[in-house]
């Protein structure tokens, strides 16, 4: 029970409502929109669970079936072929690598393109700009989906879908880096009789460069995540192997291949937080870039 | 160190020691880079072979990677250009629909993944967490729904639910769980801690005390989370359909497979300008909601 330290009389009530309405009802008008918005919230979640027939029984039943899976994936069973497996996974974080390394020299030019302060022109900036979220607004998959019918199955599908979409993402978040650098040291360099090529490369390329490197970290990170699931549509990994196991309902493998794939991204994780530490020191290594959480 | 008298040779004795130490220190750092080189090298070189990627397949693959997107795109005459792109466009009444679903879906996911990583989040802050042992079991259980892809939720519970877009909204749902669980957590770990010790110094229960003390804190934090993890599942959700679960990659895997080419072509026009759409739509809403300096 709270008690209120100072008397509050029904006058004084009376007054203090008097002289702050607001503390004690909300305009008619802000209710009315307020009420509106979650009536409208509420509609548009009443429709998608009308849409997509979600009922309890429904989701019950489903549960039950996901139940008998789940008892099914233990205990983990390697298969018959582990060296496979191994290898697969070995050429989910080659594709990754390499993926983002390409990614990441294609998208220092662009990135310097992108930016205001280093390109001045706005509507060569603006096409630029545009192109990448293309690049970035269809799916790894889809590239890889596209890819694998364009260059055949395999991983160099993979990669190139990889190095597509992060060409994307990557572009933006080093023009981010570029756009946000401090103007003294440029100044200063320039004061010295610097040319452009020689400003760009003591003035702004050392204060960009630690950034680049950690961003494309974060995005190696990420795409070790997303590149098990490229095998899916045959561009290479280990996500052939896990999709084939579910697929022809192999549980126990199944299981094995995903325990694999925690183990794998947790020890790809701690490297590259690692290097970050090394590379930016611990403030900047924790602000993770929202385009990398995936 | 102690100079006694700043004398010439003094001052020259200082500036040897300075020019040698530099010159170690140089030195260091030329050593540092040179080997992280070597490494980054090596490590291209085994990638490659692992991966089976040479230059020279890329050279390769570019001209067939050409020709594929040339035969996707259509012939369009500008004389009649209204009736080519009715021709290309010709399923567009079927894809909306589609597309409508794909964004529903992740609208759904998006609020079911978000419910539970408010119910995740505070047991997993270092400053809230009950006991060790909770925040532990939290922060592992992040984790793993977010390490686990999308996808692979989907394959699993498109046997559990049936096909249909139910399997890709739990999907979609447990792995934004994970996702938004991990950021709203560590939204939580960087509030101002003054307001949960007054609420507990007034006797409020562990609910009230989150309700009243952190969340006002953190919402436009979590406002922004749900937004952008909106982006995204808009994204994955049109990837779901490859395994079945719904949405608008149904129809584009089986224009791929099918190899009706100039389909893939509108299909992808009509992904790219929702996801376009979107992503400006939530990224007003952002701004308008926590301001411009604070995002960037």
């Amino acid at each position: 029970m709270i008690t209120p330290a100072v008397d509050m009389g029904a006058a004084r009530i009376a007054q203090m409502r008097r002289r702050m309405p607001r503390a004690f009802v909300q305009p008619f008008g802000e209710r009315m929109v307020r009420w509106t918005l979650w009536a409208g919230f509420l509609l548009l979640t009443g429709y998608c669970l009308w849409r997509f027939d979600v009922s309890p029984w429904r989701l019950w039943n489903g549960i039950g079936d996901l139940g008998i899976i789940l008892r099914q994936l233990f205990p983990p069973s390697i298969g018959d072929a582990p060296d496979e497996l191994l290898l697969a996974l070995l050429e989910t974080i080659a594709m990754a690598f390499l993926g983002t390394v390409l990614a990441a020299i294609v998208a220092v030019p662009i990135g310097f393109l992108a930016a205001k302060n280093t390109f001045p022109f706005s509507l060569p900036r603006f096409g630029v700009r545009r192109l990448m979220d293309c690049l970035r607004g269809v799916d790894q998959l889809i590239w890889a989906l596209i890819f694998v019918r364009a260059v055949g199955l395999g991983p160099l599908a993979g990669i190139m879908a990889i190095f597509i979409s992060d060409t994307g993402t990557l572009s933006k978040l080093f023009s981010e880096s570029i756009e946000n650098i401090e103007k003294k040291p440029v100044d200063g360099v320039r004061a010295m009789g610097a040319g452009g090529i020689q400003t760009l490369r003591f003035g702004v390329l050392p204060q960009v460069l630690p950034m680049f490197l950690s961003s494309s970290l974060y995005l190696f990170e990420s795409n070790v995540r997303s590149a098990t699931i490229l095998g899916i549509v045959g561009a290479g990994g280990i996500g052939f192997q896990l999709s084939d196991r579910i697929r022809a309902h192999a549980w126990e493998e199944a299981a094995f291949i995903l325990i694999l794939i925690l183990i794998t991204v947790a020890c790809i994780d701690s490297i590259s937080k690692t290097l970050r530490m090394w590379i930016i020191g611990p403030s900047g290594a924790s602000a993770e870039p929202l385009d990398a959480v995936r | 160190m102690l100079v006694t008298s700043p004398g010439h040779s003094t001052k020259a004795h200082q500036r040897a020691i300075f020019d040698r130490q530099c010159a170690e220190l140089r030195q260091r750092r030329r050593l540092h880079t040179a080997f992280g080189l070597l490494l980054f090298v090596a490590l291209c070189i085994g990638s490659a072979v692992i991966g089976k990627f040479s230059p020279i397949a890329l050279i390769e693959g570019a001209p067939k990677l050409g020709e594929y997107v040339q035969r996707t795109l259509p012939a369009l005459h500008w004389s009649s250009l209204g009736a080519d792109l009715a021709y290309w466009f010709y399923g567009l009444r079927k894809w909306l629909d589609l597309l409508l679903e794909t964004v529903l879906m992740a609208y759904l996911a998006t609020l079911l993944g978000s419910l539970g990583a408010l119910l995740v989040c505070f047991y997993g802050s270092r400053n809230l967490a009950l006991n060790g042992w909770s925040y532990h079991l939290a922060r592992r259980a992040s984790e793993f729904f977010r390490t686990i892809p999308d996808l692979v939720f989907a394959l699993i519970f498109v046997f559990a639910f049936g096909l249909g877009p139910l399997a890709g909204i739990l999907a979609i749902a447990l792995h934004s769980l994970g996702a938004n669980g991990k950021l709203f957590a560590e939204a939580n770990e960087n509030i101002d801690m003054k307001p949960v010790e007054g609420l507990r110094a007034l006797g409020s229960g562990w609910v009230q005390t989150m309700r009243f003390g952190v969340m006002p804190q953190v919402m436009p934090n979590y406002a922004s989370y749900v937004l952008w993890r909106f982006e995204i599942n808009v994204r994955t959700a049109a990837v779901m359909g490859f395994v079945g679960a719904g949405g608008i990659g149904m129809e584009l895997i089986t224009a791929v497979r099918s190899l009706y080419y100039e389909d893939i072509s509108a299909i992808l026009i009509l992904i790219v300008v929702t996801v376009g759409l979107i992503d400006i739509g939530c990224e007003r809403l952002r701004h308008a909601l926590i301001g411009r300096e604070t995002l960037e």
